[in-house]
């Protein structure tokens, strides 16, 4: 028996389950699609060339299984940017660098509540001294009395730094490993404690164990050259964490790497592809949380809409202090979608689907 | 005609309040308020249950803005309760917040198919009947669970058909059938039915209601669909009070074989 949700993903076959997909016959499609209960071999065969002539279907199953498990129904959230101080990867003295005190941290909160969000989501980039455990506490127990619901997505910290901020009234955690592939990840992690790829990938256990009810997981795609390893270790860590920590809701994210200014991604994974993942998750868990950020497009956010996605941003500023005041700290990434949440949330009602601002009570 | 008049005089009775419906609905799902209001309206329902972490009295629309209090009744439930602790809690905010003290207890520690905890149901049960809540429990098809949970004061027990949302009808039937048999209180089939023809099979068994939600509010056509589960649970009722034929193996002629002897 493994102890972790970490030990599971580590055992697995990803080359196996990788050479499948190239693999994967008409007849493996067929067999994925029909099946009722999916395992990670029918999973690489969704994902493959074959299961892509039939992406229609799979649209199309992926819509069902959807609205049966969660209705005509979005979840909105909003991201509040803590701060942007960061020793891992960027070393650029030029960017604006900005950390907004607790009493910044709520005045943001109420404008966002103001807005309608009643789920926020707290992210920081990785600067320990400044964004400590301490100072993400204090931000936490400032929200708590006001916001509902409180996840955060900041750098990893240990078992009781998440029972900490678990008793402080943050139910969600979200840690993306970003990549699966460790040679990939240590290319990309040259400095701090982000370097370290397995203490990373244990956090979404460390964080179960102490209290959090929400784990958000996320694959950085376009990081490296083949997605689909990515993709096939997201499932696999989020069949993981099901197994593992079974009163955990488990949700995924899939930011796509999109060329910004002064930034061309290496590998962009084209719009077919993504709704072909989108797809082929759904079918494998059918209860787990899709989520889409701002990144997206308006167009191509409101086509998700009916093929998966359960969860998503809306008027996000990604610069620290971007919602109450007008912030000249560097944009943690370029958004897409600059609509206001009242404006998406009308797009939802257009489209069918009630957008759900609150889904949680804190006890 | 007997069965008229019993179909006249048939009201269904939880902890003194009389419903004119045996549907009760469940409200997530919904495209929208607007839907979720107007299948209220179509379908009859005279009981709803919302979750409180859906409620937000402060947004300016709010799922109970879809609910009309003079007509139906408000039931609470403490859907995200992991355990008793935090089931009692959440009725309690609930009572706190000025919402009717009927509560529909909900543990289901597992948020993928969302079966009852037992332990947590009957403990919460427990501390909620004695704190003077009206308890309408949702747990497993298990007849001995049924009875302590109507030993500890609860109004009714609603045991599940399938999984929630499953819409997979009543897989559990057999044991339906003896807490039926056994229930000195109401017995509401609460989950799974996926089907009118599920509600009207629910009904002919004897459960003295069902709760719906996904069937609905997923339907192509929520209003409409509403109306066919009202028709069909009258239905199921009907039946039910008519004394349904038993079923035989071999075929029975109506014009009997020996009636020459007579």
């Amino acid at each position: 028996m493994t102890l972790t949700a970490a030990d599971d993903v580590l055992a697995t076959d990803f080359d196996r389950l990788r050479a499948h997909v190239d693999d994967a016959t008409p007849l493996d499609v067929e067999r994925a699609l029909r099946s009722p209960r999916r395992s990670l071999a029918d999973f690489a065969a969704l994902l493959s060339d074959a299961a892509g002539d039939r992406l229609e279907e799979l649209a199309r199953l992926s819509h069902e299984t959807t609205v049966r498990r969660f209705g005509r129904t979005i979840h909105l959230f909003s991201p509040l940017y803590l701060s942007n101080e960061c020793v891992s990867v960027c070393a650029d003295n030029e960017v604006p660098r900005r950390t907004l005190s607790p009493e910044e941290v709520l005045t943001e909160a109420r404008e966002l509540r103001a807005r309608g969000f009643r789920h926020l989501l707290l992210v920081s980039g990785e600067h320990a001294r400044i964004v400590s455990k301490d100072y993400l506490v204090e931000c936490v127990s400032a929200l708590a009395p006001e916001i509902p619901s409180i996840s955060v997505e900041v750098q990893v910290w240990d078992t009781d730094t998440y029972r900490r901020l678990a008793g402080a009234g943050c139910e969600g955690l979200v840690v993306y490993q970003e990549t699966y592939d460790r040679d990939v990840y240590a290319a990309v992690h040259l400095k701090g404690k982000k370097r370290n790829y397995d203490w990373r990938l244990t956090a979404l256990d460390r964080g179960a164990e102490a209290g959090m009810r929400r784990l958000g997981i996320g694959a950085l795609l376009g990081l490296q050259d083949d997605w689909r390893v990515d993709a096939l270790a997201v499932a696999a860590h989020a069949r993981a964490l099901l197994r593992r920590w079974w009163r955990c809701e488990v949700t995924i994210s899939l930011p796509r790497l999109r060329p910004a200014a002064g930034f061309e991604p290496e590998h962009v994974v084209d719009d077919r592809d993504f709704v072909q993942l989108l797809c082929a998750l759904r079918l494998l868990l059918p209860d787990t949380g899709l989520v889409l950020s701002t990144r997206e497009n308006p167009a191509f956010r409101d086509s998700l809409v009916r093929l998966g996605v359960t969860h998503m941003s809306a008027g996000s500023h990604t610069e620290p202090g971007g919602y109450a005041s007008p912030s000249d700290a560097e944009p943690q990434f370029e958004v897409s979608d600059d609509r206001s949440p009242r404006d998406v949330a009308a797009a939802l009602r257009l489209a069918g689907y009630d957008p759900v601002w609150k889904d949680w009570e804190r006890v | 005609m007997r069965v008229e008049e019993a179909c006249m005089d048939d009201r269904l009775v939880i902890a003194g309040r009389e419903f004119g419906s045996r549907l009760f609905l469940g409200t997530g799902k919904f495209p929208s308020n607007q839907a979720l209001r107007a299948t209220i309206e179509a379908c009859g329902t005279e009981l709803v249950t919302v979750a409180l972490r859906r409620v937000d009295p402060t947004a300016t629309d709010d799922i109970l803005d879809a609910i009309p209090p003079e007509r139906v009744l408000l039931l609470t439930n403490t859907s995200g309760a992991v355990d008793a602790t935090e089931a009692v809690r959440l009725a309690r905010l609930a009572r706190a917040a000025g919402l009717p003290e009927w509560i529909k207890l909900e543990v289901t520690p597992d948020p993928r198919y969302l079966l009852p905890d037992p332990v947590e149901t009957l403990k919460a049960a427990e501390i909620l009947c004695a704190d003077g809540f009206v308890v309408l429990p949702y747990v497993n098809a298990d007849p001995i669970l049924c009875k302590r949970l109507e030993e500890a004061g609860c109004a009714t027990v609603m045991p599940l058909g399938s999984w929630i949302g499953s819409n997979q009808g009543l897989r559990t039937r057999a044991a339906l059938e003896i807490i039926v048999e056994q229930s000195l209180v109401p017995v509401v089939v609460d989950a799974g039915i996926g089907a009118p023809s599920q509600a009207a099979e629910a009904m002919e068994l004897g459960a003295d209601a069902v709760l719906v939600n996904t069937a609905i509010g997923t339907a192509g056509d929520p209003v409409a669909m509403g109306t066919a589960f009202k028709l069909a649970v009258e239905a199921g009722r009907r039946g039910f009070l008519a004394g349904l034929p038993t079923v035989a193996r071999v075929a029975d002629a109506s014009s009997p074989l020996t009636g020459f002897l007579s």
